[in-house]
């Protein structure tokens, strides 16, 4: 295994990937020139809340950085709001947008994804996605005028916008093409019983339904779905999913392909690695399928894998976790770990759907493929392992039996 | 080394204790528990990762 001498190390997205990794560079004892740049003006912050806390109002900036301790002891040459515009992998370089160039002997990608777009939106004031402070703030300012919301999406980020709204006393509607909220991910069982939950919480949610047009003259005011009803709204969330951000990367050498196409150990070129939304990468774990995660637990871990991978040149060792999300609607924990599709087999083994506190595993060739679970942290945790011990599902289902 | 949790800040989302079981526990009444508040030296990385992968930051390694 060699090990590079690296003096330059470039990361480029100033978030959690890209702040873990310079972390990590730094603790490991990298102490050559260190560059993080990011696009936006801000110091990495945690964007998890912005679809919950900070939307509510309970929450300010201040309490979402990323970074407690003082940047200073990073040591780092540092470019906000100055996106990079181009790689340049034989020369080893980044331009950023004003024109700098930046030279570097080994390079982190993380820049994260961005929001899908509807086709065809018309440029109305009052149409928002949600990724960014400034996205939420502009959000919550129409929030406290006291704007009728209409979601379009009922993912993560919709439901919890629509969470967000409630709480507020805002009237909102959710409208969802499949038959049920997260009916890919969760299956219609679990998909179900969260329809029924926002609709006790006051969300009108329309599922099954398209939507043909955003109106308004100038600003938005309704959103036609196809059949011709209309949902009268003065803000429109558009929350239909997120692309990797890899538009700076075409014509860079590197493979792209939902994503910055990696090696089992995160390297996509020589000296090059990603971590966070816009990595993809084969995940042994799961057959060397290749996977592309947009969750926390899963930027935090390969900002400092990548940087750790970079340092000691170990090509070796496989980045292979359990995938692990969580949100958060109501007051209640939504966690799901391992990888599954609601259409595996699921088997509910604690408690009950009706009382928002319950285990489902799933199963997938004989093995437990995945786990989600309301209010139940622990047992979570529990399954967890056992899907990244590749445990089978009759050992799971008996273990479950054991412990009622 | 000690470690200090931000009780206010913590969700209870159990990931401390998928890195480190034997420092953190989560019950079943949802709240988090710690077993060892100054564990052995030894541990150390794992209570470093805990502290990185907290998604509320709520962990902090005190010496
Ligand atoms: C509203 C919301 C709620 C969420 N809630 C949860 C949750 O409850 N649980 C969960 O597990 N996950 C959640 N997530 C997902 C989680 O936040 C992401 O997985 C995580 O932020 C990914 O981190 P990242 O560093 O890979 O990318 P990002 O956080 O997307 O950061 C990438 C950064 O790179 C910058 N950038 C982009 N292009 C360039 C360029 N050319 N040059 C320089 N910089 C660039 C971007 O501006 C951005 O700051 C949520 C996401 C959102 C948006
Ligand atoms: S990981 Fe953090 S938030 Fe989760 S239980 Fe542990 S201390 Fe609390």
């Amino acid at each position: 295994m060699a090990e590079p001498l690296l003096e330059n190390i470039t990361v480029v997205g100033a978030s959690l990937a890209g702040l873990r990794a310079v972390e990590t560079l730094r603790r490991e004892g990298f102490a050559g020139r260190l560059t993080l740049v990011g696009a936006e003006p801000h110091l990495p912050y945690d964007r998890p809340p912005l679809s919950k806390e900070l939307l509510a109002g309970i929450w300010e900036h201040d309490q979402i950085l990323l970074r407690k301790a003082p940047y200073a002891g990073l040591e780092l040459e540092l470019y906000l709001g100055n996106p990079a515009v181009a790689l340049d992998v034989g020369k080893r370089t980044v331009t950023l947008a004003t024109g700098i160039e930046i030279a570097w002997d080994g390079l982190v990608i993380a820049t994260g994804s961005q929001p899908r777009l509807l086709p065809n939106a018309p440029a109305l004031d009052g149409l928002y996605t949600l990724r960014t402070l400034d996205d939420c703030f502009a959000i919550r300012t129409r929030l406290d005028a006291g704007a009728r919301v209409c979601v379009i999406g009922a993912g993560f980020i919709g439901a919890e916008v629509a969470a967000a709204c409630r709480s507020r006393g805002l009237d909102v509607t959710v409208l969802e093409m499949l038959e049920q909220p997260m009916v890919r991910g969760v299956g219609s069982v679990i998909g179900s019983v969260l329809a029924e939950l926002h609709r006790d919480q006051g969300v009108d949610l329309r599922c099954s339904v398209a939507v043909d047009a955003i109106e308004g003259d100038g600003k938005v005011e309704r959103v036609r779905l196809v059949g011709g009803a209309v949902v009268e709204c003065d803000l429109v969330l558009v929350a239909i999913g997120a692309v990797p951000t890899t538009d700076w990367l075409i014509g860079s050498a590197l493979t792209l392909d939902n994503g910055v196409v990696c090696d089992s150990s995160l390297l996509a070129a020589p000296l090059v690695v990603a971590a966070g939304d816009v990595c993809r990468w084969p995940n042994a774990l799961f057959g060397g399928d290749l996977m592309r995660i947009e969750h926390w637990t899963n930027a935090a871990e390969q900002g400092v894998f990548a940087a750790h991978r970079l340092l000691s040149g170990d090509a070796d060792t496989a980045f292979a976790p359990v995938p692990f999300v969580w949100s958060d609607q109501y007051g209640i924990k939504i966690q799901c770990a391992g990888r599954f599709k609601g259409t595996d087999r699921m088997e509910l083994v604690h408690g009950a759907l009706s009382d928002h506190r319950f285990v489902a595993i799933f199963e997938s060739a004989g093995v437990i493929s995945g786990v989600l679970a309301f209010n139940q942290p622990r047992q979570v945790m529990i399954y967890r392992r056992m899907i990244a011990e590749r445990a089978s599902f009759s050992d799971a289902l008996s273990f479950a039996a054991a412990n009622q | 080394m000690k470690i200090v949790v931000d009780f206010d800040k913590c969700k209870s989302n159990a990931v401390c204790m998928g890195v480190a079981p034997e420092v953190f526990e989560v019950r079943d009444d949802n709240f988090l528990y710690i077993l060892q508040e100054e564990p052995a030296e030894e541990l150390r990385p794992k209570m470093e990762e805990a502290v990185r992968t907290c998604p509320a930051g709520a962990i902090e390694l005190v010496g």
